[in-house]
């Protein structure tokens, strides 16, 4: 690891101040995903500015219909959060089921976001509800937040400050762990509201976690596995790597749709 | 309860080991430390035209950043490959150097070509980053197939066609002969995919150089110090031997990767020297990927011949083995005499021939890994023979069962002597643990279930504790392979074993001691088991190729018979009986039939104090041995895996897996059953999980735990292992080994289950998902 000045900040407002005053600033959430770029001196900012002492970062909320997760609340209490696992238990068992338990401890909702891994969870789970990632400046829906991999709306400096996802009527995640990252070599995530269908996929494509639209379509009108079971999914444009070529993963997203349908609740 | 063979004791060691009070090699702190970093070449190929260490030796902390023309000018000598393998034309193996720091060329990448020397790691690593360096890429060849085509590059100037050797084994017109009269001819094209040895402790050096006594002293991460003093000492000049103390203290893990001695060890000895520091290295991992050793990378063509009734009438075997771009210490003879040797497998093979090219590529060298050529050839042998029983309409249990040896000794084709096994009784018993009768209920209920269902079954035999010494020594290795074994017997009657054995994981602190309980009835707790010091311990050969029971402890047998035979007259005397009514039992020597008896202390004290011993005796109780075997042993078993796949997916679960191991003589069944688990977890690993990629240039493309598919807890099931013994019948004890079965066995058992599974036979190691659902949907195509 290269040296780095450390800073501890404890509002959001703190952090972005101090962010913007150091040469090349980086949050410090969980330190799952940055501290190991760092050990691999692959990342070397100047100045790491820690969150995870910011209370008002933490936390989760469920009004009506939407539940609002702080960008500082760890995959573990996500997971192990029993309102939402009774409003929302999708999001809980996509949380339950990111790294181990030591990742979970110390990963966080807003990290994974910030860092937008195309093999990541969360992504799915955002898109796949149309929730709103607030920041300390702005609301950014999730359609115009992810830009591709490692990719996102987010200006330098931007700190997120809190999601919030409106809560579906059913929805299911689906993860088809890689076998040495466990991230998802696929991953689909459905949800049904009162006016549709929206179907998220990460770890498949090029550019980053997408929608299915087709899949959204068919099954907005009939909520049922076989919906789909006449869609096809182009290898073209997925992720082909050691774990999989495109059209393996083009499998995998129909797959894994339509199990998602079937395990909805 | 009994202490001594046979008994399922608790591991001494484990106490330290499992409340962090091991000590490592990066554990040991000396007070003039500095830190040892490597400039490495990011190339897979490459001249290196020009190296400037100026803007890095003005950094912060830097004390010296050493090359490869200084290494060599100060004598430190290009690093040996210990056995010496003839090609079928008689010449001799084609050995390009290798120089510890790379001087012109780079061959694969992490290859060292400097070593910076700083005060802290950080300030070593970053200066090792600021070394500035012209390279001019060379074309790369990464791939046996890259190195074998026509134009390929030139690896090393005296290996024309990047080829090392021409080797074979065996008859080869009579094995043709026996093919052309064959009723049948099963023929493969097998690959064994290359592995990386991924210990849980990198490897790591402390070389502290002693200017007043010009004496070094190495604490490293080696499975055979004796060894690496020796090869540092007679081939690399880093010092005489009396000159050079060479410590293993506690090892976490090797798997035959801590062998070798390394470029970073002869670096860090002598930049000790040149420095007048102290200098620590420790591997990260990804330097671990980059350097350690790798291990299997063969490619095969082979056939085997069958008559009317199914008796294997020849075995014709063409391999590629894949050498990287050094060869490493024992490299040569791992796709040679640790592999073409086990071809017979547990069958009667009346004519085989193998022959093997060893081929130099741009890739980390590759070398003897947790079972080294033999999970090769098991994997080559029982995936022919379960393709042939498919392929013949035969039950793959009734084809090996009219094949298998039955008579002891058994004189293979291929230079093998088995002394012992009962091979049939081994499977009858695994099928019976396995209900191998009841599969197809089992797989109907699967498939209504939508899942595909298939049991494959493994039926291996190997090579252990390799010997004697005159014979390896007239197929080419450089060494002996015998093992040492000193037994030293204190005044108060406690005993320490110095044994060239080293533990790295193998529990011999416990097992070593059992031996001695055994004998004398004595608690373990009163022994202590010393090894892993050049200056404590005798020479001794060290710990791989599951040597250290059938060689190592033998060596600590004839020790105890010589302590025994010490005792035995030195009690009579004292006692005033014969020697032969001398009884040692629960740590008392006693007369027979009488209460005349002398507590274990009071024999060493009599001993030391010399006041009464009989005419001619020695004061003192020490005893030593170096123990030669007779053969090798051949432990073998028979692995039944049943598995389950999901055709959509293409994802495979283990259900059940049951192993069947004829190890001879068990000192501790814990222990061997852990071993086994290892095994098998390292042999499912292979078989489903475990690849180096490369990509054409030369770069590791699964260089990290994100890539690169370790297995873990819930990749494997329960696993049920169970024993049929036949004593060896060439050691004293009986002792077959245990170390490598499970990781020898389990890839042809895991392979034969899911080939079978999805019927497709065409799939190669590791069976990832996205492999196994490509050739369930090919086997579909061709079904259409
Ligand atoms: C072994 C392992 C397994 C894993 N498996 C999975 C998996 O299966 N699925 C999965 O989805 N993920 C997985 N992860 C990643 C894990 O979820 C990480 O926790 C997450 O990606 C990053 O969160 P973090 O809090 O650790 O962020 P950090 O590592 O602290 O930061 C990551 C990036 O986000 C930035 N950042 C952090 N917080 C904010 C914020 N509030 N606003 C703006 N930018 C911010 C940081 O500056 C940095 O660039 C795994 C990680 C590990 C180590």
């Amino acid at each position: 690891m290269h040296s780095t000045n450390y800073h501890a900040a404890i509002t959001a407002a703190e952090a972005a101040s101090l962010l913007s005053s150091a040469e090349d600033g980086a949050l410090l959430a969980g330190g799952q995903t940055l501290l190991p770029t760092m050990k691999a001196r692959l990342a070397a900012p100047s100045d790491l500015v820690d969150i995870s002492r910011a209370e008002e970062l933490r936390g989760i909320s469920i009004t009506d219909g939407a539940a609002t997760i702080g960008a500082m609340t760890t995959h573990a209490e996500v997971a192990g959060h029993a309102a939402l696992r009774s409003a929302f238990p999708a999001l809980c068992d996509l949380a339950g089921r990111i790294g181990d338990p030591a990742v979970r401890h110390r990963g966080t909702i807003g990290g994974s976001l910030a860092n937008n891994d195309p093999a990541a969870c969360y992504p799915a789970a955002v898109l796949g509800t149309g929730a709103i990632i607030s920041t300390n400046t702005r609301d950014i829906a999730a359609d115009d937040y992810f830009q591709g991999l490692f990719a996102t709306a987010l200006d330098a400096g931007e700190v997120i400050t809190s999601i919030t996802f409106p809560i579906p009527r059913a929805a299911n995640y689906q993860k088809f762990a890689q076998p040495a990252s466990r991230f998802a070599l696929v991953g689909v995530f459905v949800a049904q509201f009162a006016e549709g269908v929206r179907v998220a996929v990460t770890g498949a494509s090029e550019e980053g976690v997408f929608r299915w639209t087709d899949a959204e379509t068919s099954l907005s009108s009939d909520f049922t596995a076989d919906a789909i079971g006449g869609l096809s999914v182009r290898s073209q444009g997925m992720i082909s790597d050691l774990h999989g070529d495109g059209s393996y993963r083009a499998n995998l997203v129909q797959v894994l749709t339509a199990r998602a349908v079937a395990a909805a609740s | 309860m009994s202490q001594g063979i046979g008994a399922a004791v608790k591991r001494k060691e484990d106490k330290r080991f499992t409340t962090g009070k091991g000590k490592y090699t990066d554990d040991i702190r000396m007070e003039n430390q500095a830190y040892a970093a490597f400039v490495r070449s990011p190339h897979a190929h490459a001249r290196v035209n020009n190296m400037d260490t100026s803007a890095a030796e003005a950094m912060d902390g830097v004390i010296a950043i050493l090359n490869g023309a200084e290494l060599t000018g100060d004598g430190i000598g290009n690093i040996i490959c210990g056995w010496a393998i003839t090609s079928k034309d008689g010449s001799p193996m084609n050995m390009g150097a290798w120089s510890a720091l790379a001087t012109e060329k780079t061959r694969y990448v992490g290859d060292a070509v400097a070593i910076v020397i700083a005060e802290t790691n950080a300030q070593a690593r970053a200066a090792a980053e600021a070394v500035e360096i012209d390279y001019e890429e060379l074309p790369v060849a990464a791939s046996l197939a890259a190195a074998l085509a026509d134009g390929a590059p030139q690896i090393h100037e005296n290996a024309p066609g990047n080829i090392v050797y021409d080797w074979e084994i065996g008859e080869n017109d009579a094995t043709e002969a026996a093919l052309a009269d064959a009723a049948h001819i099963t023929e493969m094209d097998i690959t064994n995919n290359r592995l990386s040895p991924n210990p849980m402790e990198p490897r790591s050096a402390v070389a502290i150089y002693d200017d007043a006594e010009d004496h070094y002293t190495l604490y490293t991460t080696s499975q055979n110090p004796h060894v690496a003093r020796l090869v540092l000492s007679a081939f690399y000049n880093v010092a005489p031997e009396h000159k050079l103390r060479v410590i293993a203290p506690d090892v976490g893990g090797g798997f035959g990767s801590k062998i070798y001695i390394y470029p970073e060890e002869i670096a860090c000895l002598w930049a000790s020297m040149k420095t007048n520091r102290s200098v620590k290295w420790t591997s990260d991992r990804t330097e671990a990927f980059l350097t350690d050793a790798h291990g299997r990378d063969h490619v095969t063509k082979a056939r085997m011949g069958f008559d009317q009734d199914g008796r294997i009438v020849g075995f014709k075997v063409s391999t590629k083995a894949n050498f990287g771009a050094y060869m490493s210490l024992f490299s040569s003879a791992v796709p040679t005499y640790l592999y073409a040797t086990l071809l017979s497998g547990t069958y009667n093979i009346p004519n085989i021939y193998c022959e093997v090219l060893g081929v130099y590529t741009n890739t980390v060298p590759v070398d003897a890994y947790r079972g080294a050529g033999r999970p090769e050839a098991s994997y080559l042998v029982e995936r022919m023979i379960e393709t042939a029983a498919r392929e013949l309409g035969k039950d793959p249990a009734d084809l090996r069962n009219i094949n298998f040896i039955r008579e002891f000794p058994h004189q293979t084709p291929v230079i093998m002597n088995y002394d012992s096994g009962d091979f049939e009784g081994n499977m009858r018993q695994a099928m019976v643990a396995a209900d191998w009768a009841g599969f197809g209920a089992r797989k109907a209920e699967s498939a209504m279930r939508g899942k595909l269902r298939g049991i494959g079954m493994s039926c291996y035999i190997e090579a252990c504790g390799i010997a004697p010494s005159a014979a390896v020594g007239s197929l080419g290795a450089g060494v002996g392979l015998w093992e040492s074994a000193e037994v030293r017997m204190n005044p108060v009657g406690t005993i320490e074993v110095l044994t060239g054995s080293h533990s790295h994981g193998q529990g011999h602190e416990t097992t070593f001691a059992q031996v001695v309980a055994d004998r004398f009835g004595v608690p373990i707790d009163t022994v202590q088991i010393v090894h892993g010091d050049t200056d404590k311990v005798q020479f001794g050969m060290g710990t791989y190729g599951s040597r250290s029971g059938p060689v190592g402890m033998s060596a600590i047998v004839k020790a105890l018979d010589k302590l025994e035979v010490k005792i035995r007259k030195l009690a009579a005397h004292l006692l005033e009986a014969s020697e032969a009514d001398i009884v040692i039992e629960d740590g008392q020597v006693k007369v027979d039939g009488t209460n005349k008896v002398l507590a274990w202390h009071e024999v060493g004290l009599a001993a030391y104090t010399g006041h009464n011993l009989p005419e001619g005796m020695e004061p003192g109780l020490k005893e030593g041995a170096f123990y030669d075997p007779l053969n090798f042993t051949f432990p073998m078993g028979c692995f039944i895996c049943e598995v389950e796949v999901d055709p959509q997916t293409g994802k495979t679960e283990i259900l059940k897996f049951v192993a069947s191991d004829d190890f001879g003589t068990i000192i501790n069944p814990m222990i061997v059953e852990g071993q086994v688990h290892g095994g098998i977890a390292q042999g499912v690993g292979q078989a489903m999980l475990e690849e180096v990629r490369y990509s054409e240039d030369g770069q590791q493309l699964s260089a990290s735990y994100m890539d690169y598919a370790m297995p873990r807890a819930d990749d494997l099931p329960d696993f049920d292992v169970l024993h049929h013994s036949t004593p060896c019948t060439t050691n004293p004890l009986g002792m077959k080994g245990c170390g490598e079965a499970g990781a020898i066995g389990t890839p042809p058992a895991v392979i034969n289950a899911i080939t079978d599974a999805i019927g497709n036979n065409d799939l190669s190691m590791p069976a990832t998902p996205a492999k196994v659902w490509a050739a369930l949907n090919s086997a579909k195509v061709a079904a259409e």
